[in-house]
């Protein structure tokens, strides 16, 4: 596995950022000691329809934090209520220590948005949208021009620099789009979906430029579908669905909670179905819930004969003879695991190991399927 | 960036120059709507002029009594096309990020009047001189050329506001133009292309007090030298009104599209 978390181990990348940094006009002290972020019981209702119902985080400084829930979860809400777009109904909220409601201005000059919807404009070319962006966040003309310049450089359009946006391919568009909202060398920034419905390459990309970020001392926060995305990206993560937190902590504390893939095995027939279900756990049936091996248990190695874990199933369907367990995917675990379900080889007849969903997250979590099946249709 | 000035270096006046020529290169840009901008009113002055012209009666040249009315529906058809670029605005996430660095719905909605108000300015300008080049002869003193072309300035400045309130209201950019088809039928039951008295009975009061009016015949009579009465100050009179109504209700319509 592949982490990094370079913001707390590079501090000359971070102050050489910190000098170039606008010095913000405002008279009140600057705030360097509170969190990046942080939110108590936000909650919002558009109509009849409750968003949000009482979310609570914190994100520290330098911090990458990702928000990773389906769609409808409240993701691009509770990113627009940060970036002071709309005012919760209730709750708090301090972005670098200031009210997102009553300090909006002071907060607007230390972040950055980039949204779920592209926000260039298709008819001017790159340089000219980021020459604009420069000029609205304070910089002067000739620091605009060299501030596009090296943004352009640093994502890979100058190329392209002079072309209008509507020729660009979408993940040129959303290097653009990212692109712009890094002129002013906003503190906090906010990147709402900033992956999806780009091809891997771009998608690594955009991983990249978000570690250097966050090298470089910035705290990012974005938001995502995609487990792995913040698997690979995240210092924390918090998972969101029907306007609440249901699980916050660093990757490894939550893969510890849903494992990291699952085993799917297929019984032979009924009765060995049953007799799988009785072996793997005493709660099999039940929701699953997080369960973590103790103390000292972590190391990879045959699972103790007498463990004192039990593992027990994430998803079952008797109709298709079919039954999913967590697992961390080494092959200690799943030998460990199949002998398990079926010491005597004649149960299963065929076995997968599948890395875990987000889906496979909610269910752990919820029991319940994640909602997004039902909103994607209407999307 | 040892140069990088504070962010407050942009004032709103700043801003809404910022705004104002991001709207021009993108209108600029947009050649289609251009060159109808352009055509259409050119296309309705030759249409009126060389096919209707001979059959109307108004006393004098129609060339001379048309004009007025050509210029009038220009500057209405190009000031309601501004919906549409709001409309487009509204709809990506470009207003978000103006937002968040600061730029408020004023500076974003003065620049798409400002940047209408100049095109439209433009296009009527041409407009006038092909006139001329076809046989229009207007009269004016200095002292009216610079009336009528203020007259003209507050009429784009008010249709560009309506247009940009229209625009908040609708939800596409096709419905933003049907604002437009609007606009260019309003200046018919006008004076713009027949006197009114050769109108049946029931639309004169229509067409003698509807906003155009008034607007059309104080062009007239300034650039043809020829006595305007109240005119001018029922039209800038209408002008203020839909205006204050238009910046109000933008204004307000902005806060909730917005939220
Ligand atoms: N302005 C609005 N008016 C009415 N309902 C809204 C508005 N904005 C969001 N919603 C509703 O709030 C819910 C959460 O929306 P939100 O955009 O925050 O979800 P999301 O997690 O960002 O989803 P996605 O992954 O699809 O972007 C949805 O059911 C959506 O329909
Ligand atoms: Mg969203």
């Amino acid at each position: 596995m592949h982490r990094r978390r370079t913001s707390h181990t590079e501090p000359t990348a971070r102050t050489s950022s910190r000098t170039s940094r606008r010095t913000p006009s405002s008279p009140e002290p600057h705030r360097p000691d509170a969190p990046a972020i942080e939110a108590i019981g936000l909650r919002k209702s558009f109509g009849p329809v409750r968003v949000l119902t009482g979310v609570d985080l914190q994100v520290e400084r330098g911090e990458v934090f990702s928000l990773l829930g389906p769609n409808g979860a409240g993701k691009t809400t509770t990113v627009r209520i940060l970036a002071t777009l709309t005012a919760p109904d209730g709750g708090l909220a301090r972005v670098a220590g200031r009210d997102v409601v009553a300090e909006r201005a002071a907060v607007r000059r230390v972040i950055s948005l980039t949204g779920q919807f592209a926000a260039v404009d298709e008819k001017q070319t790159a340089e000219e949208n980021l020459r604009m962006m420069a000029r609205l966040s304070g910089l002067s003309r000739p620091a605009a021009r060299r501030r596009a310049a090296e943004l352009l450089e640093r994502f890979d359009l100058t190329a392209a620099a002079r072309r209008r946006a509507q020729t660009y391919s979408g993940g040129m568009r959303r290097r653009l789009d990212l692109a712009a909202g890094l002129v002013g060398e906003p503190e906090v920034i906010f990147l709402d979906e900033p992956t999806t419905g780009l091809d891997p390459r771009s998608r690594a990309g955009l991983w990249e430029v978000v570690r250097e970020l966050s090298a470089a001392g910035s705290t990012v926060f974005l938001t995502t579908q995609y487990l792995e995305e913040a698997d690979r990206l995240a210092d924390r993560i918090a998972l969101v669905d029907g306007g609440r937190l249901i699980a916050q902590g660093s990757a490894d504390e939550l893969k510890a909670r849903v494992s990291g893939h699952r085993l799917d095995l297929v019984a032979a027939g009924p009765e060995a179905y049953l007799r799988i279900v009785s072996r793997v756990g005493p709660e099999a049936g039940r929701p699953w819930r997080p369960w973590r091996r103790p103390e000292g248990a972590a190391q990879a190695g045959p699972v103790p004969a007498h463990e004192p874990w039990q593992p027990r199933q994430l998803r079952h369907s008797p109709d298709s003879l079919t039954l999913a367990l967590p697992t961390d995917g080494g092959a200690d675990e799943v030998r460990a695991l199949l002998d398990r379900a079926d010491p005597e080889r004649c149960d299963v007849v065929r076995f997968s190991v599948e890395r875990a969903t987000l889906d496979d997250v909610f269910l752990a979590l919820t029991g319940r399927e994640a909602a997004p099946h039902q909103e994607t249709a209407h999307v | 960036m040892s140069d990088a000035l504070g962010s407050d270096a942009l004032g709103p006046i700043g801003r809404t120059v910022t705004m104002t020529g991001r709207r021009i290169r993108i209108s600029a840009r947009d050649i289609d709507a251009v060159i109808t901008s352009l055509l259409l009113p050119l296309m309705l002055m030759a249409v009126f002029i060389y096919l209707f012209g001979g059959a109307i009666d108004t006393g004098t040249a129609y060339v001379t009594y048309v004009v007025p009315g050509v210029l009038v529906l220009c500057a209405a058809f190009g000031g309601s096309t501004t919906a549409i670029g709001v409309t487009e605005d509204m709809k990506g996430g470009i207003i978000d990020r103006f937002r968040s660095l600061g730029v408020g719905g004023t500076s974003i909605l003065a620049g798409h009047v400002v940047a209408s108000t100049l095109r439209n300015l433009l296009s009527t300008a041409l407009v006038l001189g092909a006139a001329l080049l076809i046989g229009f002869r207007p009269d004016a003193s200095p002292a009216g050329w610079l009336a009528a072309a203020g007259l003209l300035t507050a009429f784009v400045v008010t249709i560009s506001w309506l247009s940009t309130a229209v625009g908040l209201l609708a939800r596409t950019p096709e419905a933003a133009s049907g604002f437009s088809f609007f606009m260019v039928f309003l200046p018919y039951p006008s004076s713009a292309f027949v006197p009114i008295d050769t109108m049946p009975g029931w639309l004169h009061g229509f067409a003698e007090h509807q906003p155009v009016t008034p607007m059309i015949e104080s062009l007239r009579g300034l650039l043809l030298a020829e006595p305007v009465g109240n005119e001018p100050w029922v039209a800038l009179a209408w002008c203020a009104g839909i205006l204050t109504v238009s910046v109000a209700a933008s204004a307000a319509l902005f806060r909730v599209r917005s939220r």
